[in-house]
C-alpha cells in the first residue's frame, strides 16, 4: 500500500481518524506521519522491539496476541499480524525483531530452530583455489586437444597435488 | 539466447547420460538466497529490486561458472517466452506472472541457472540428467560460494540464510529428483510409498513442482524441511529414499511382468502406435502414452525409443515450445496437428538412427 499523502513511499503507519464525527482509515509513510506531527510512538521513541517481545512472552491469553500482532520490525516497519497473513516476512531483521513468535513456529515446520548447514563463504582463499583447479582443467583439456599429453600429464599432476592439499585443508567442506 | 532456437533443442539434463535415466528424469537442486540490506522482493522498492538485479549480475559476471550465461529480464520476454521458461523448469509461475523486475539467468547447457527477485532476490537452481544429487549439489555450492564473494547475503549463525518464507529459512536448499513410477501406480502400491515419503520428511509434488499435478506417472521428491540438517544430510537422506523407491518400482515391474506380461507389453505397444501414427494430439496425451513407452524402455522392450527421444518428446511438445518452435501463437486444434507431426518425426528419427546406427 502507498502512502496516501506523498504517494510514493509505502504506508507504514495505520491508523482511524474521527473528524467532525466522519470516520476514515488513515494510511501514510514514515516521513509524511512524521511531518503532519501524527503520533506515531513506534516510531519516534527509540525503545527495544526485543525488550519489549521479552516482556511479552509471559504473558497468556489474547492481549499478548493483539500485542503481538502489533510489533513492528524497525527495518521494514513489517508488522508481525501481516507476517500471520501473508506467510512472508518482509527483511532479514525480522528474524531477530519476531524471534520469540518465530521460533516455536521454525520447531513446528522443521522440527529444529538450529541452522546445521554452510556458512557464507567470505574467506576468499577456497575460491581462487577452485578457479585455479579449473584454469588448470582447461589448460589439461587443450593440451589433449593438441596432443601434447606430456604436458597434460604434468597439468593432471599439479591438479591432483592442489586438490590433495585442499582436502586436508578444509576437510569435509561444509563446517 | 534466442528462445526459438532453444526450443529445437534440449538442455543437458535431458540427454539421458546421467545415472537410473530410465526411471530418474532429471535432479535438481535449488539454494535461496537474499542480500542483507534489502528488504525481501515483495516488500522492496522498485529502485532496490534494481539494485538486486545489477548486483547479482556483476557477481554472475565474475563467476566463471556462469560468466556465459544469458540474461532474461522478463519484462523483456512475451507471455509466450515466459510460458516456455516455465515448460523448460527454468523459471516458476510466481516469476513469470509478475511484471516487477526479475529475470532469469541460465547457462547455454541449461545445467546452471539463477532466477532473480523471485520470492527471495537469489534462487540458484542446478539441473543435471538422471539421479545424481551429489553432483548437482556439488555445481550450486560452488555457484553459490562464488558468488557469495560479492554479495552480502542474509545470514546468521542460529538459523543460517535468512529467506522470505520461514519454510525456506537454514540451508534454504530444495534437492528434488523427478521420477517415473509406472509399476508402482499400476499395482496400486503408490499410495502406500507416497505416504511412507511424507513420514520420512520428505514432500512429493507433481511434474511441474509446488503446487503442480501429478502426470504421467511422473512424481517429484523433495526435502521438506531447510532446517536442522546439513545440505550434505539432506542430499543423503534424498539419495536413500530414492534408492528405495527405485528399488520398490523394479520389484513391482517383475511381479507384473510375472502375472500379466503379455497385457503389458500390448498396453505399451499400442501407446507407441497411437504415437507414431496419431494426426492430432494433446500435450497431455503425449504426457500419458509416452509414459507407457518410457515404461516398454526400462522394461527393456527393444524397438521402441530410446529414453533421450522420450525425453525430447515430453519436452517439446508442451505447448508453448510447439508455438515458439513454429514461430507463431496457436490455438489449441492447430497445436495438436503441429504437435501430432512432431511426434512422428521425433519417433521416425529414433527408428531410422536404430537401424543405421550412424
Amino acid at each position: 500500500m502507498q502512502c496516501q499523502l506523498c504517494g510514493k513511499r509505502p504506508a507504514v503507519v495505520h491508523f482511524t481518524e474521527i473528524v467532525n464525527n466522519k470516520k476514515s482509515e488513515v494510511h501514510v509513510c514514515e516521513k509524511c506521519a512524521e511531518e503532519r506531527g501524527y503520533h506515531t510512538p513506534l516510531i519516534k521513541s527509540k525503545f527495544s522491539v526485543g525488550d519489549l517481545l521479552a516482556g511479552m512472552v509471559d504473558q497468556t491469553g489474547s492481549t499478548e496476541e493483539t500485542k503481538v500482532g502489533r510489533v513492528q520490525c524497525p527495518r521494514c516497519h513489517m508488522v508481525y499480524s501481516a507476517f500471520k497473513e501473508s506467510g512472508r516476512l518482509g527483511c532479514s531483521e525480522c528474524y531477530t525483531t519476531f524471534r520469540a513468535q518465530l521460533r516455536p513456529l521454525l520447531r513446528r515446520i522443521h522440527g529444529s530452530t538450529k541452522h546445521e548447514g554452510k556458512s557464507p563463504v567470505r574467506d576468499s582463499a577456497r575460491v581462487a583455489l577452485r578457479r585455479e583447479i579449473q584454469k588448470l582443467h582447461e589448460d589439461m583439456q587443450k593440451a589433449i586437444e593438441q596432443e601434447e599429453f606430456e604436458a597434460a600429464a604434468r597439468l593432471r599432476d599439479q591438479i591432483r597435488m592442489i586438490e590433495e592439499q585442499s582436502d586436508q585443508k578444509t576437510g569435509e567442506g561444509s563446517r | 539466447m534466442k528462445l526459438t532456437e532453444h526450443a529445437q533443442k534440449l538442455g543437458r539434463w535431458l540427454d539421458a547420460t546421467g545415472p537410473s535415466s530410465d526411471v530418474v528424469l532429471s535432479t535438481r537442486v535449488r539454494l535461496a538466497r537474499n542480500l542483507k540490506e534489502v528488504p525481501f522482493t515483495h516488500r522492496a522498492r522498485e529502485e532496490q529490486l534494481a539494485m538486486v538485479y545489477s548486483s547479482v549480475l556483476s557477481a554472475v559476471r565474475k563467476t566463471p561458472a556462469l560468466v556465459s550465461s544469458a540474461a532474461l529480464p522478463m519484462r523483456d520476454l512475451t507471455p509466450l517466452d515466459r510460458q516456455f521458461l516455465v515448460e523448460r523448469h527454468l523459471i516458476s509461475n510466481d516469476l513469470a506472472d509478475n511484471g516487477r523486475l526479475r529475470g532469469l539467468l541460465v547457462v547455454s547447457d541449461e545445467s546452471l541457472s539463477a532466477m532473480v527477485n523471485e520470492e527471495d532476490h537469489l534462487r540458484l537452481q542446478s539441473l543435471a540428467s538422471g539421479f545424481q544429487l551429489r553432483s548437482a549439489w556439488e555445481a550450486v555450492n560452488s555457484i553459490d560460494d562464488e558468488l557469495g564473494q560479492d554479495l552480502d547475503y542474509a545470514f546468521n549463525e542460529d538459523l543460517g540464510y535468512l529467506t522470505a518464507c520461514p519454510t525456506n529459512v537454514g540451508t534454504g536448499m530444495r534437492a528434488s529428483v523427478l521420477i517415473h513410477l509406472p509399476s508402482l501406480v499400476l499395482t496400486k502400491q503408490i499410495g502406500r510409498v507416497l505416504q511412507g515419503i511424507s513420514q520420512v520428511g520428505l514432500a512429493v509434488r507433481g511434474f511441474y513442482g509446488e503446487g503442480s499435478q501429478i502426470m504421467g506417472n511422473f512424481f517429484q521428491i523433495s526435502n521438506q524441511t531447510t532446517l536442522g540438517q546439513s545440505e550434505k544430510e539432506i542430499v543423503e537422506g534424498l539419495e536413500r529414499v530414492t534408492r528405495q523407491i527405485i528399488d520398490y518400482e523394479q520389484r513391482a515391474r517383475d511381479e507384473l511382468l510375472k502375472d500379466a506380461r503379455v497385457q503389458i507389453e500390448d498396453k505399451i505397444w499400442r501407446a507407441y502406435g497411437t504415437l507414431r501414427h496419431s494426426r492430432a494430439i494433446s500435450s497431455q496425451e503425449v504426457v500419458n502414452l509416452s509414459s507407457a513407452v518410457r515404461f516398454g524402455v526400462a522394461l527393456s522392450i527393444s524397438g521402441l525409443a530410446s529414453v533421450q527421444t522420450l525425453n525430447e518428446l515430453l519436452i517439446r511438445t508442451q505447448p508453448a515450445h510447439v508455438q515458439l518452435a513454429a514461430g507463431r501463437e496457436m490455438d489449441q486444434r492447430e497445436r495438436n496437428v503441429i504437435r501430432a507431426e512432431l511426434v512422428r518425426k521425433l519417433l521416425e528419427d529414433n527408428a531410422a538412427n536404430a537401424v543405421h546406427p550412424n
